[in-house]
């Protein structure tokens, strides 16, 4: 490597606090291999523990035959049924609406397939791993139902979290009879599984009845007394390092039965135990995105403005639990609909509970809403930017409440601009490229809540002129590190690289959960008012301190910045932060801080991240494979904290919309239940050549009204609007449309096939 | 069968003890010399997260018996940087936001590495794309990654001119 | 994995030996084998290394015109070959269609040729799979079956030889140098494969103890050089599995077809030559018409085993794809996407 260029560290950091594109803080860490996840850490005397699961999807264990895993050379333990203690909680109790039922070697059912059975514990991974093979059940199994036509169908009570399964709004029959014409879609979707790159994973160590978990979490405040619970301990006794996720993309933010279990063989065996999943156990006990079949009408009249807008969706879950993926909900607030009617049905499958992933119910709706516009588009005669545009919605139709703040508009122009959106043929089939693929363009419109947690923060000004910031929080990749660092740095009004800072650990404040596209708005709101706590009773102090030149300035507004205290009206008075801290003898300050959204905002406006996706796409013309040439999406979501990051963030929903529309796909034998492509060579995602172009743009949106800060979340809106976009863009090359995803060769080739006859 | 397997890792020879042949050079990395840089995605050589050089190649660690590679020199993402001083795929993966969980991470850099140095730092960004492919980026970090990997290669081919 | 034995002898006859006790198997890149320990559905007493034998790692051209290619030589070394590039230009882009950089690196020419099917059912030990067991029946018939086979299955077995590698190979006739307990033999590789039947499942014609020494091209397969291609129809664009892959090269002469090689992957239980379509174009114009007579006649036997019909007429538009690409000729060098429908922008040679 003699004459390889090595680059000093400190050379690619730059700027410093918000609306900077920093790198990230905790890059160093990830490209030096330094940044330790779950899985990484190796406690003394730690034992190794791997589950075998259920080759059943329904039925009992009638007999766990051990004998042979017990036999293998370093297997210290078989942990089944008949020899696990019974937790403190009934594992199938739902204590919060964020709580999952699950298995724990508490009773001989079988649920799923995968479904934890036996846990072996070994001293080695290898013999682990050997002993769970050897495991050898006998079943009493009933038929698996897998599908929609195979599962049991009912009405939930609640989609989502706890969001209502049916809603309507003016009156659907009335405007229809209005109507000069409609357009009606009926579109599948599969089985997802959120994969993240790393396993779910524990590595527990009990001293006596005090337990530290590293696990990777995304809601640590809801997670330690939950663990606590299970284990019949104070939540004090509870420690849980999260640092770095691999990845959670929802499946990280609740907790699931093979780390649960873990937990038991350190306490039953008096060890550290480290349980991580492989890839395989990724198809069953740690939730997925749910199936859906989808129905989408919209009716317009004569001059092509839509009147009504209809959308049902049947949603799988489990036998044993009820999280559905509200489909149905995500058109509520997106386009302008004098009459909407939706509602769910669920229908249960027997796999493992499906659970939030990348922008739960939005994806999965917008993904057949954007079809369904493209649509009506074409049976109106115009370009669907038009035709979105004719339809723009400039209240929220569903509770005619106006937006916090709406930048859609400028999204679509300045994505249409940068994609070269225009002369765009109507009918498909019409544009090839210079190697006779066929090119289809396509757009969608992207959508996303911007809801807000309550999260705690705590900050600490000390004498010597060094800070710390921290929360709970979580990083799973969004950049949590470094986004937060710098709100921590500004509520602080001093320089990012002047404060410790930290987060991923039980210990500091909550910061609620990384979810719901809210983290940076919440736990970063807490961070900056925690900042701010500090800088007011630093006021305080100064201005009661008549040594200062900030002695009775307490009406004044004063301001922090680069670790001065001076006045708004005139910054040439004022001072350093440790010189007033160094004269009034006080050692730190703490600050504590919880970010605020105005209730009454809330109650008045409809709050959402907005953008616009445009996709090219090639399609060979005789073999149907498809390949997205370029994906160009501009988004508005309030005020940008970091816009390096936000790009990533967004750009990586894109590139989720991609997966979804031709790729994911988890796939169960229906006789069985058993997944069938439980692996990275089955279960596709994109990789990095299917990914020539793609390219996200921010759209500048002050938001006043959505929290002091005006952020709102970026980490969900890119992969809505993109599925719809690629599908429309593959209509557009071939005039076909599968009716279900992923779009895959062989029914474009069928489609192609019946348009010709 | 008891095997004792001597592996020259980051420049530092280790000896290393095995109760059986099983193990593969991915958990001796990661659960026996405790260098948990490289990274378990998978385990089936689908996803490339435990990518790391064997006498300069790169290849899927988790496919590898360590046995198989007694007395090589093997290269993992902890043995790129000297100190402070980062490697040029590693500088770039940072200023291309090449990452963002930074799990799949010490699997793209070394793989980077090892594509650059099959490639002789000619590569186009199609080809750059195709030779990443064996490394799966759930998060969707691959704009970052390619472009990284673009400008690590530039950067290299200058210096080698200078 | 369960436990196994190790070796790593010095010769290949000291190989040979250790090899020839049951339930012995060659390890040499190790990345379907372990894949296939992992799984559970392979189970091996003793591993016998032969990572480590010189004689197997030599790519020399013999005094025929041949190409003599070590069992052992890796894979992206032999796609980086000068003579492999020059003189059998579509076996280098197969090579470079199959897997990943990484798995390339490690996977070897002998490995690559005994690698097994891709099946979900035979990956799973729980399902009925005669591949695990004779006798155990096929749970993919009934199962989810759109990538299996179409050509030359049984209900014993519908599963499909995964390898890119093997296509050109079938196609060049390439000779299986086969070294053993009672000595050495040299197999044409369409025999080297055996299809499934009414009650044996899919295998290869190696004996246990029997271990591939190397693969050999035969000299005139150089004469396609200038117009040879393998083209892959896959679900994403780089590292997947063949949907259906065609090799296809074309002799001319007088401005028609002298001598035709074809090929097809991902269609039956081995690299599938197709003969009757090398029949349909000896002789004829290079052309849209006398393409699709190859591709009708080449799939003229064909039958859906399951849920994948369209396969047939997938398989039919890649040979058609790939033969015009042949005819086009040889790109002058490397496309950046190796055997991509979407491998563009290259001057021929």
């Amino acid at each position: 490597m003699a004459d390889i260029p090595m680059v000093a560290a400190h050379h690619v950091r730059l700027g410093s606090n918000s609306g900077q594109s920093m790198t990230r803080k905790d890059g160093l860490a990830k490209v030096t291999g330094k940044a330790n996840y779950a899985a990484d850490n190796r406690p003394e005397g730690l034992l190794h523990a791997v589950f075998a699961g259920a080759s059943i999807a329904r039925g009992r264990v009638t007999s766990l035959d051990t004998k042979a895993a017990l036999a293998h050379p370093g297997v210290v333990h078989v942990m089944t049924p008949d020899n696990t203690s019974a937790l403190s909680q009934d594992p199938d109790e739902k204590t919060t609406p964020f709580t999952a039922r699950i298995d724990v070697l508490q009773h001989d059912d079988v649920r799923y397939a995968g479904q934890p059975i036996a846990v072996v514990v070994a001293e080695t991974l290898e013999a682990a791993i050997e002993g769970a093979r050897l495991i050898k059940a006998e079943y009493d199994e009933q038929p698996a139902r897998i599908g929609f036509d195979d599962g049991e169908a009912f009405t939930p009570e609640a989609v989502g979290i706890s969001t209502p399964p049916k809603f309507a709004t003016g009156d659907l029959e009335d405007q229809r009879k209005q109507a000069a014409s409609s357009v009606s879609v009926v579109v599948e979707t599969p089985l997802q599984y959120h994969n993240a790159m790393e396993p779910h994973a524990v590595v527990a160590a009990w001293d006596g009845d005090k337990l530290t978990v590293d696990m990777p979490n995304q809601a640590i405040g809801l997670a330690k007394p939950s663990i606590a619970n299970y284990f019949g301990i104070p939540a004090e006794n509870v420690t849980l390092r999260s640092p770095y996720l691999g990845g959670g993309f929802g499946s990280k933010a609740v907790l699931f039965g093979p780390q649960m279990l873990g937990i038991l063989a350190a306490r039953e065996l008096k060890r550290p135990v480290k349980l991580a999943l492989k890839r395989d156990q990724m198809f069953g006990p740690v939730q997925h995105r749910s199936a859906t079949r989808q129905t989408v009408r919209y009716d317009m009249d004569a001059d092509n403005r839509l009147l009504a807008f209809e959308h049902r969706a049947n949603v799988s879950t489990s036998s044993f639990d009820n999280w559905l993926d509200g489909a149905a909900n995500a058109g509520l607030s997106l386009y302008a609909t004098p009459a909407i009617s939706v509602a769910h049905t669920g229908t249960r499958f027997d796999t493992g509970t499906p659970g939030a992933m990348r922008a739960p119910g939005i994806a999965t709706g917008s993904a057949v809403i954007e079809c369904a516009m493209d649509m009506a588009a074409e049976k109106a005669g115009m370009d669907p930017l038009e035709f979105r545009l004719l339809n723009y919605a400039e209240k929220d139709h569903s509770n005619g409440k106006p937006y916090s703040a709406k930048a859609l508009r400028e999204c679509y122009e300045t994505a249409a601009n940068a994609f070269g959106w225009k002369d765009r043929p109507l009918k498909p089939g019409q544009m090839r490229d210079e190697n006779g693929m066929l090119t289809g363009w396509g757009m969608g419109t992207s959508i996303f809540h911007a809801p807000f947690f309550p999260a705690k923060a705590r900050a600490v000004l000390r004498k010597d002129g060094s800070a710390r910031a921290e929360t709970s929080g979580a990083d799973m990749g969004q950049g949590a590190w470094t986004a937060l660092w710098q709100m921590a740095a500004d509520g602080l009004g001093m320089a990012a690289d002047d404060i410790d800072f930290d987060i991923g650990h039980s210990d500091l404040p909550d910061g609620s959960v990384a979810g719901g596209s809210a983290h940076t708005a919440s736990a970063g709101g807490a961070l900056f008012a925690a900042g701010n706590d500090v800088i007011r009773q630093l006021a305080e102090i100064a201005t009661k301190d008549s040594d200062s030149p900030l002695f009775g300035a307490g009406n004044e507004r004063l301001i922090g910045e680069n670790g001065r205290l001076f006045k708004a009206s005139d910054p040439n008075v004022g001072e350093s932060y440790t010189a007033i801290l160094e004269r009034a003898g006080i050692d730190e300050i703490e600050g504590q801080g919880r970010g605020n959204r105005d209730k009454a905002s809330t109650e008045t406006y409809a709050m959402f991240s907005h953008g616009a996706v445009f996709a090219e796409v090639k399609v060979d013309p005789d073999l149907y494979q498809v390949r997205v040439s370029r994906l160009v999406g501009a988004f508005a979501a309030g005020r940008i904290i970091n816009p390096r990051l936000a790009k990533s963030q967004l750009t990586g929903g894109m590139i989720w919309g991609m997966s979804f529309a031709l790729h994911e796909e988890g796939v169960h034998d229906k006789r069985t239940g058993r997944p069938l492509n439980n692996d990275f060579a089955g279960y596709h995602i994109p990789v990095l050549a299917d990914v020539p172009h793609v390219e996200a743009l921010l759209v500048d949106e002050d938001d006043p009204h959505v929290n002091d800060l005006g952020v709102k979340g970026v980490g969900e809106l890119g992969i809505t609007g993109t599925v719809g976009a690629i599908a429309n863009a593959i209509w557009h090359a071939t005039g076909v449309r599968t009716g279900r995803y992923p779009i895959k060769i062989e029914d474009l080739l069928k489609g192609a096939e019946a348009l010709k006859a | 069968m008891a095997l004792r397997i001597s592996l020259n890792i980051n420049g530092t020879e280790h000896g290393v003890d095995l109760e059986d042949p099983r193990p593969t050079l991915l958990d001796v990395l990661r659960e026996r010399i405790g260098l948990t840089g490289t990274k378990k995605g998978c385990d089936r050589g689908q996803c490339g997260a435990c990518t790391v050089l064997v006498d300069g190649r790169r290849v899927n660690s988790c496919l590898t018996l360590a046995v198989s590679l007694d007395g090589t020199e093997i290269t993992t993402v902890e043995g790129l940087a000297d100190g402070d001083t980062l490697h040029p795929v590693q500088a770039a993966f940072i200023e291309n936001d090449g990452f963002q969980c930074g799990y799949c991470t010490p699997g793209q850099i070394m793989s980077a590495v090892g594509l650059l140095s099959e490639t002789g730092g000619k590569a186009s960004a199609e080809a750059i794309r195709e030779g990443m492919s064996g490394n799966l980026c759930r998060c969707g970090a691959y704009a970052g990654i390619q472009d990284a990997v673009l400008e690590a290669q530039a950067n290299i081919a200058k210096a080698g001119k200078s | 994995m369960n436990i196994f034995d190790y070796e790593r002898p010095e010769t290949v006859a000291d190989a040979i030996k250790a090899a020839s006790k049951p339930g012995a198997s060659y390890y040499a890149g190790g990345t379907n084998l372990l894949d296939l320990m992992k799984a559970g559905v392979r189970t091996p007493d003793s591993l016998v290394d032969i990572t480590r034998l010189d004689e197997l790692q030599r790519v020399e051209p013999q005094k025929d015109g041949s190409l003599r290619i070590g069992a052992m030589v890796r894979n992206s070394d032999l796609a980086r070959n000068a003579l492999i590039q020059k003189d059998f230009p579509a076996v280098a882009e197969a090579l470079l269609a199959g897997a990943s950089g990484q798995l390339r690196n490690a996977a070897t020419v002998g490995g690559n040729l005994m690698q097994q099917p891709r099946c979900a059912y035979f990956y799973d030990p729980h399902s009925a799979c005669n591949l695990h067991e004779a006798g155990q029946g096929c749970d993919a018939l009934e199962g989810v079956n759109g990538k299996h086979a179409v050509l030359g299955w049984t209900k014993t077995c519908i599963a499909v030889h995964p390898s890119d590698f093997c296509v050109p190979l079938a196609a060049l006739g390439a000779l299986v140098e086969v070294d053993g307990p009672d000595g050495s033999r040299q197999i044409a590789i369409d025999e080297f494969y055996r299809l499934p039947d009414a009650s044996t499942p899919p295998g290869s014609a190696l004996k246990q103890g029997e271990i591939i020494t190397a693969v050999t091209l035969p000299s005139d397969a150089k004469h396609f050089a200038p117009r040879a291609r393998y083209i892959k129809l896959r679900d994403r664009t780089s590292y997947a599995f063949a949907i259906v892959s065609a090799a296809a090269m074309l002799h001319m002469g007088d401005g028609r077809i002298k001598d035709a090689r074809i090929a097809f992957g991902g269609v039956a239980a081995k690299p599938w030559r197709a003969r009757e379509a090398e029949d349909a174009l000896n002789g004829a114009e290079a052309g849209e018409a006398a393409f699709r007579k190859a591709a009708d006649a080449a799939l003229a036997d064909a039958k859906p085993s399951g849920d994948n019909a369209h396969k047939i007429e997938l398989a039919k538009r890649i040979l058609i794809r790939a033969l015009k690409a042949a005819a086009d000729g040889t790109p002058a060098t490397m496309p950046d996407l190796p055997g991509s429908v979407f491998a563009t922008g290259k001057e021929a040679r």
